[in-house]
């Protein structure tokens, strides 16, 4: 039987595809991020880690781009192109865990407000309105703040603020979800709470939960790169935002480096777009109240 | 002379899937004619081919008369103006056609005042109260809003909203679907009660061939896209000829008849998918009484009586 | 004995007296239909005998003995529920081999699982089974949805099977083959039934008894054939008149629609919609229908009526 479910599975997944290539934006999306993603991995094979380091750098500061250094030094004379390339691998690195800690904590709220309605609803969702107009900033940066700069703490920083926009979701679906027939039906075989969530709360909400993922994960970026720029990212792991506040704090920007500050802003610039353009395909594609518009 | 007439009418949908394949019906004022059949017969695709509501995909062969003027011919002014002044049609699930924010008299004077802009506000409120008397609701409803309403409330409404501009031929598709015994009782009621007194020709469409069989004069039989049997409605409730109407018949027992206790009656398998229908009589993989010539070739509708009408071999036998 | 039994049960939503005390039971083997109109609280009751709902009085009892909401885990093995809409009551993401293991699975039943649900799609007649394994309930028709929800009962293998509106979402010439295996459970397995309709029809197609409900109160029960051919109750005489039939009485079609269980009224509760009443009693009987609370109709095997009429 499990060859029949494989190829089932396979079945399914080929059929997701041909949906998903139909949209040709989220094609694009997904080339870009495969591109960010190979120089995230292959990082240190691209670019020697040894160029980050300060003490190390030889070349002149502030200098333009020339063939030794295809985008100019920093302030301290090292390589952009060097911290670009590690920067990309840090970028991606907070933007996607800090997103899976807050689809953990969004999803976990949204349906156990969802499934248990009455106070427990009101309690946690009162709680998910208080984060969610509460001005991310200021919170994100008086938590960094006391946390201390460093890459878990800004991953911690952004997690704890960004789910509310998921559970809100998972909350809405999950009260639908929780009137279906089936749910009765499971009640009826004796299914406990543990059951009905897990077995079919969870897999009708997933969908959804996936393709805010990826939205949530560009969110996650950006705000990296806001907090590394006001100064709260960790000065031992460059980042995008890292290099746009040297930028800034060393007055690239006014003398005219534009090879200082263009290449991280567009990188920033390209992972959001191409995060975004994929996640309105995969919200089309799995969630069939949007197909049937269409 | 009958209002409406469909001559071998035949709609395919996009993707070469035939809803409905040839038929042939007609209905003179005064006179219920009875659609029965299930889901994916194409009786729905009847309605909608009537006052031309197919999407723009759908190809349609054949002619949909209505008072001797081809509906599929007209100008799109003209077809504006047969939409409910000639022919209008009370759509099922009376909960979603009705608008939520508006007034029920608001409602029902809309049409009115489209067909006829010459007509006061006050007039159209005075004829708003009476269509509401005619369905049996007090005219001072017309103030109350559709979640105000009952289900059968809402489905009388729906009555009243095709009744508006006086058409002479009334569609009720699934009128009581969804509808409580007793409260449908009440609206067959009134349908008939409405055809006696304003001389409608009316179509009924529904599943349920023991609510046809007692209101309608005629009745027509649909099995995958094709009306496979046709006749006075109490004979071919009573006595059909084509196995299909049979089992559609004994699938609502009559209260009190031994032959149906403890013996439900039903059929193995299930309607056809209209793109995928079987060769021959597309009913045969389903029939009881097939035999080998069944599967050979389609059959068409052959006379079995006295204004009767049946496609089946085996027709001619007494059942 | 009884398989299933409320004892004056009472279920309230709010102001709402959904049941409003009722005596039923289901005896070992037994199909019981319970008919009324939509609100008249049959699937409240229903719900209560499920233990899906607690009721704020009375009892609900499984083979004679009163159940135990901490162990509800347990009854759930007894009794099963096969509900009216079965594309909405399959999870459209569980293939029918979940659909069916998923009771299993929840009890933790011992015994090679394959082969378990093999056997009970089978038994709702699902042949060959392993074919219908992998489907999504989407690829299958209606008829095949019912069996699926059927065989996902079956197989924890229950006592009592408790079918609210089993067919009324199907195609009309679907019907009669699900009432038929329905038939067929209870004469091969022995399984005890309480079909919830509101189609006289269908209880007259496969019931041995049938409890007719108002407004949260059974107001006639009684052997099928005696109650479906020799009503008492003047309610039960309109809802058999108006089923569409050709050779037939007139049809004593009642005004308005099933009114508001939070709002009761005194006496006997059809009063404002009875026909009998509203052609004229004698004063002492109108008096009565007017003042007296009828008593709650007993769960035994006899035809009685909550009517003062005779």
């Amino acid at each position: 039987m499990t060859a029949i479910a494989w190829q089932r599975r396979r079945a399914t997944a080929s059929r997701f595809w041909a949906d998903f290539r139909s949209h040709r934006s989220a094609l694009v999306g997904l080339g870009i991020l495969l591109f960010f993603g190979l120089v995230a991995v292959f990082a240190s094979v691209l670019a020697d880690p040894a160029g980050l380091d300060v003490t190390k750098a030889t070349a002149p500061a502030h200098a333009a781009p020339s063939g030794d250094h295809w985008l100019g030094t920093d302030q301290n004379g090292r390589s952009v192109l060097t911290l670009l390339i590690h920067g990309t691998r840090v970028s991606l690195i907070v933007g996607l865990a800090a997103t899976a800690i807050a689809i953990v904590i969004g999803t976990v709220i949204g349906i156990m407000a969802g499934f248990y309605g009455g106070w427990a609803r009101s309690t946690l969702m009162g709680l998910t309105d208080w984060f969610l107009v509460i001005p991310f900033l200021p919170l994100a940066i008086v938590m960094a703040t006391v946390l201390g700069a460093s890459l878990l703490n800004i991953i911690i920083v952004i997690g704890v603020t960004s789910w509310p926009g998921t559970a809100r979701l998972v909350c809405a679906q999950t009260l639908s979800v929780r009137e279906r027939p089936y749910m009765e039906r499971a009640r009826a075989l004796g299914g406990g709470d543990w059951h009905q969530m897990t077995r079919h709360i969870l897999p009708n909400v997933m969908p959804l939960v996936l393709a805010h993922v990826v939205l949530t994960v560009s969110v996650a970026i950006l705000s990296e790169t806001t907090l590394s720029f006001l100064g709260l990212g960790d000065p031992t792991r460059p980042s995008w935002g890292y290099i746009l506040d040297n930028a800034y704090g060393t007055g690239a920007m006014s003398n005219g480096e534009w090879w200082f500050v263009l290449p991280p802003g567009l990188c920033v610039v390209a992972v959001v777009l191409a995060f975004t353009l994929v996640g309105r395909a995969l919200e089309a594609v799995l969630n069939p109240r949007l197909r049937e518009g269409s | 002379m009958s209002l409406l007439e469909l001559r071998d009418l035949s709609v395919t949908y996009a993707g070469d899937v035939p809803a409905v394949r040839g038929v042939s019906l007609s209905v003179a004022p005064g006179e219920v004619l009875g659609v029965a059949g299930e889901s994916g017969c194409g009786k729905s695709t009847i309605t909608n081919a009537v006052l031309r509501l197919l999407p723009k995909s759908a190809t349609v062969g054949g002619s949909v008369l209505l008072d001797g003027e081809d509906v599929h011919g007209m100008s799109f002014g003209r077809l504006r103006a047969v939409r409910w002044a000639t022919a209008s049609i009370v759509f099922q699930g009376a909960l979603h056609s009705l608008n939520a924010v508006r007034t029920i008299g608001r409602q029902i004077a809309e049409p009115i005042l489209l067909h006829e802009p010459k007509t006061s506000r006050k007039a159209a409120d005075l004829r708003v109260g009476e269509l509401l008397e005619q369905v049996g609701l007090p005219a001072r409803r017309a103030r109350d809003y559709p979640h105000q309403l009952s289900g059968g409330q809402r489905q009388r409404v729906m009555i009243a909203l095709a009744l508006a501009c006086r058409p002479r031929l009334v569609i009720a598709d699934e009128p009581t679907t969804a509808l409580d015994v007793m409260v449908q009782a009440q609206v067959l009621q009134l349908l008939s009660g409405l055809v006696k007194d304003l001389g409608l020709a009316l179509v009924l469409i529904s599943h349920d061939l023991s609510v046809l069989g007692t209101t309608c004069d005629r009745v027509a039989v649909m099995y995958a896209g094709k009306v496979v049997e046709e006749g006075p409605a109490s004979v071919v409730f009573d006595d059909s000829r084509h196995p299909y109407s049979g089992a559609l018949a004994g699938a609502f027992p009559r209260v009190g008849d031994p032959r149906f206790r403890y013996a439900p009656a039903g059929l193995a398998g299930d309607p056809p998918y209209p793109g995928d229908l079987p060769a021959g009589c597309p009913f045969h993989p389903r029939c009881p009484v097939a035999f080998d010539r069944c599967s050979e070739a389609e059959v068409e509708l052959l006379d079995v009586g006295a204004g009767r009408r049946a496609a089946c071999l085996r027709a001619g036998e007494a059942s | 004995m009884s398989a299933l039994a409320a004892r004056g049960v009472h279920v309230r939503f709010g102001a709402a007296r959904a049941v409003d005390g009722v005596d039923l039971e289901i005896g070992s083997g037994e199909i019981v239909a319970l008919v009324g109109e939509s609100g008249c609280g049959k699937s409240s009751l229903a719900r209560a005998l499920l233990g899906l709902v607690r009721p704020v009085r009375g009892t609900v009892e499984c083979a004679d003995r009163p159940l135990d909401y901490r162990r509800l885990k347990e009854f759930r093995r007894h009794v099963q529920l096969v509900l009216q809409d079965p594309s909405g009551s399959l999870n459209p993401r569980h293939t029918v081999y979940e659909a069916v293991a998923e009771g299993l699975r929840i009890h933790k039943v011992p015994g090679d699982e394959r082969e378990l649900v093999a056997a009970a799609l089978s038994k709702a007649g699902l042949r060959p089974p392993e074919r219908f394994f992998l489907r999504y309930p989407h690829e299958l028709s209606g008829g095949q949805r019912q069996r699926v929800v059927i065989a996902g009962a079956l197989v924890l293998e229950p006592d009592v099977l408790v079918a609210d509106e089993p067919v009324s979402s199907l195609d009309a010439s679907v019907r009669g083959e699900i009432l038929a295996l329905l038939l067929r459970l209870r004469t091969e397995l022995g399984l005890s039934l309480l079909v919830v309709t509101h189609d006289l029809g269908l209880a007259w197609n496969i019931a041995d008894r049938v409890a007719v409900m108002y407004l949260g109160r059974i107001v006639e029960t009684g052997d099928t054939a005696r109650v479906l051919t020799s009503p008492r109750h003047p309610y039960t005489k309109a809802l058999l008149s108006v089923v569409p039939e050709i050779a037939r009485q007139d049809p004593i079609v009642l005004k308005g629609e099933a009114p508001d269980p939070s709002r009761i009224p005194a006496g006997c509760r059809f009063r404002p919609r009875c026909p009998a009443y509203a052609a004229g009693l004698p004063a002492e009987l109108a008096e009565r229908c007017e003042k007296e609370t009828l008593p709650v109709l007993p769960a035994d095997r006899g035809h009685h009526a909550a009517c003062v009429l005779p």
